[in-house]
């Protein structure tokens, strides 16, 4: 099977002054229906590297396969479009917009796709239905608890129907008991099929992977 | 691959007015600029429009349609000859554009007496004896009070037929026709057939004694100190055109022996009064709308830097740096055209209600209205540029690291 990730020799220096060797020589990869983490210091390079899978930076070296695809030669708005379409995105800090309903900020991952405004909103509610929050459809983000609102974030991401789920620290705003419900979701959509790359710096978190990576000053290992 | 990644129209228009709809007091305070400058501009065009309506509405089609043309003779001061040829009217009612046409002038008699019974002796030195021909008459748009005009058989025979202008009627104490009652001019009788009542040109005529030119022909000298005129009527807008013409029509071998008076175009006249201040205004409403402009740059710009996580998530979401670019020049742009709509909205309350207090007709064109939303999106536009291409550039890394 192909997989979903496939890192070859992949490294990102940031042009500095001075230069920072952020990611070195990446060789992995990641398959299909599988759960992965990601473990390491602040500042060891683990955004880095999710940024470079989520194709949101482009490494300086090496050969980035995703689904098959050699992504580093894709024009800008062909590596957009793979964005929107295989890749959804969960952050730490939400970015939910704050004037719009839960509905409307998952209905937002379908709108560069071209989709239909009422198609997205059904898509928005079978979404927020899936991570359990049918009854907080019209609430504002500021008005949602964390767990609530990164379960929005986790609805947007679904609603792009991805094939490549990357968290970055999606507990580490919450309290233990709601990080503990939210894995419980990242459970089951890896139940469900769903790629996960879940970065962290928790090891408890870290555990629930089938497998984890390990990533210090830039270096990956298994 | 490359078609799907496009949000409609439709879309990228809702999510700019959500982007304005979130800080409405800053929408609003961006807007003003744009909303003085479109304003303004509307205002000052409604406003001198309407006052040039006041100026063309005094300066009615009355005077649009009327040409004077004045005898003045040869270059040598003995020459007395008078210029207008015996078919003076019929040579210009041939030109195109003319309704009536024709020549009269002041009976030349050192000290008429006029009487309405032969031997009456009545001191009536304020009126005149009129010789006009039957068109002229007509050119000068009278409302006959009694009676009717003499035409052209009674000028044609020199007749010893009168028409009497109000005033006149009045001082000779003729009121009534039914008794064929004559006006006495140094003795002489002439059956006064009508008694006009008002004129719209040639207002002496109220005061005169008119009789045909053919008769005065015959009885009196020909005009010589006080020369013959002509009363053209024209139809609108042929005024020009006759008054140029005329002279030549006349007389092709001697067109200087004239002096033809034209209406002012009413065009000029009206740029004369307006052109000044008009850009004067605009230049200040001009200014308005650079400074609408600046303002909605720089807001705009803020707004780009405060939604940078915004941008990286869209950008996460698919967005091409296109469409953020879109997204951020709509929003600038709804701005700039809500400032156009509300200023040209404000300006036509302004010009109808200073028209209603005034008196006035409002006179707006529909293009000056139309104009203030498309200038103001216009100037949106422009102003949204800059901001816009800062936020396509934005990394989407570098934005949600924020
Ligand atoms: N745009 C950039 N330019 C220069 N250096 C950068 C840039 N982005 C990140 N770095 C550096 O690259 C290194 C890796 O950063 P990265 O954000 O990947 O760390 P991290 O493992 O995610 O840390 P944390 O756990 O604190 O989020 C850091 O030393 C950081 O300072
Ligand atoms: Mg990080």
């Amino acid at each position: 099977m192909t997989p979903v990730i496939s890192f070859s020799g992949v490294g990102l220096t940031y042009p500095g002054p001075p230069p920072v060797r952020a990611l070195r020589d990446a060789s992995v990869t990641v398959r299909p229906g599988e759960y992965v983490t990601v473990v390491g210091p602040s500042g060891s390079g683990k955004s880095t590297f999710l940024n470079v899978a989520g194709l949101l930076d482009r490494p300086t070296e090496g050969v980035y396969e995703l689904d098959g695809v050699d992504v580093s030669r894709l024009r800008e708005r062909q590596r957009a479009a793979l964005r929107g379409q295989r890749i959804g995105f969960v952050f730490q800090s939400f970015h939910l917009l704050p004037y719009r309903t839960a509905t409307e900020n998952v209905a937002l991952a379908r709108l560069y796709a071209g989709v239909p405004r009422r198609q997205r909103a059904t898509t928005a509610v079978e979404a927020l239905d899936r991570v359990g929050l049918a009854h907080r459809r019209d609430a504002l983000p500021l008005v949602l608890s964390g767990g609530e609102r990164q379960r929005v974030a986790i609805a947007r991401a679904l609603a792009q129907r991805p094939s490549l789920l990357l968290c970055d620290e999606p507990t580490g705003n919450l309290d233990s008991a709601t990080a503990e419900n939210l894995l419980e979701l990242l459970d089951q959509l890896c139940g469900d099929g769903l790629t996960l790359v879940v970065i962290t710096h928790d090891r408890q978190v870290a555990a629930r992977g089938q497998r984890t990576l390990t990533i210090r000053d830039g270096v990956l290992d298994e | 691959m490359s078609k799907g990644s496009r949000p409609s129209l439709r879309d990228l228009l809702g999510e700019a007015l959500a982007g304005l709809a979130q800080r409405p007091a800053r929408s609003v305070l961006t807007m003003l600029g744009t909303v003085l400058g479109t304003g303004a501009f509307v205002a000052i065009l409604g406003l001198t429009a309407t006052a040039a309506g006041q100026i063309d509405s005094r300066f009615t089609a009355l005077t649009a349609t009327e040409v004077t043309v004045e005898d003045i003779g040869g270059a040598d001061p003995a020459d007395t000859a008078a210029s207008f040829p015996p078919d003076a009217a019929a040579r210009i009612a041939g030109l195109n554009g003319v309704r009536h046409a024709g020549v009269y002038w002041p009976v030349p008699l050192s000290a008429p007496r006029f009487a309405a019974a032969p031997g009456a002796a009545a001191d009536q030195d304020e009126l005149t004896l009129v010789a006009a021909e039957p068109s002229a008459l007509a050119a000068a748009r009278p409302t006959l009070r009694a009676g009717r005009l003499y035409d052209r058989f009674h000028a044609g025979r020199g007749e010893n037929v009168a028409v009497l202008g109000a005033a006149a009627a009045g001082r000779l104490g003729i009121t009534r026709l039914d008794g064929h009652p004559a006006v006495f001019v140094n003795g002489t009788p002439y059956t006064v057939l009508g008694i006009i009542g008002d004129v719209q040109r040639l207002p002496d005529l109220l005061l005169s004694v008119i009789i045909p030119t053919g008769t005065a022909l015959r009885a009196y000298q020909p005009p010589h100190e006080q020369r013959a005129k002509m009363l053209i009527e024209t139809r609108l807008g042929a005024a020009a055109l006759v008054a140029s013409q005329a002279a030549l029509a006349l007389r092709p071998d001697a067109p200087g022996r004239f002096r033809v008076i034209a209406p002012p175009d009413p065009q000029s006249l009206r740029a004369g009064v307006t052109g000044d201040l008009n850009s004067l205004f605009l230049l200040l409403a001009s200014i308005s709308l650079v400074i609408g402009a600046v303002g909605i740059a720089n807001t705009s710009l803020v707004a780009v830097l405060e939604r940078t996580n915004e941008i990286g998530l869209r950008r996460c979401l698919g967005a091409r740096p296109m469409h953020i670019a879109a997204q951020f020049l709509t929003e600038s742009t709804a701005l700039g055209l809500l400032g156009g709509l509300v200023g040209g909205s404000v300006a036509v309350a302004a010009v109808v209600g200073t028209a209603v207090l005034r008196d006035w007709t409002a006179v707006l064109a529909p293009w000056t209205v139309a104009a203030a939303p498309a200038i103001g999106a216009g100037v949106g536009l422009v102003a949204g540029v800059y901001p816009a291409l800062r936020a396509a550039w934005i990394e989407p890394a570098a934005a949600l690291r924020r």
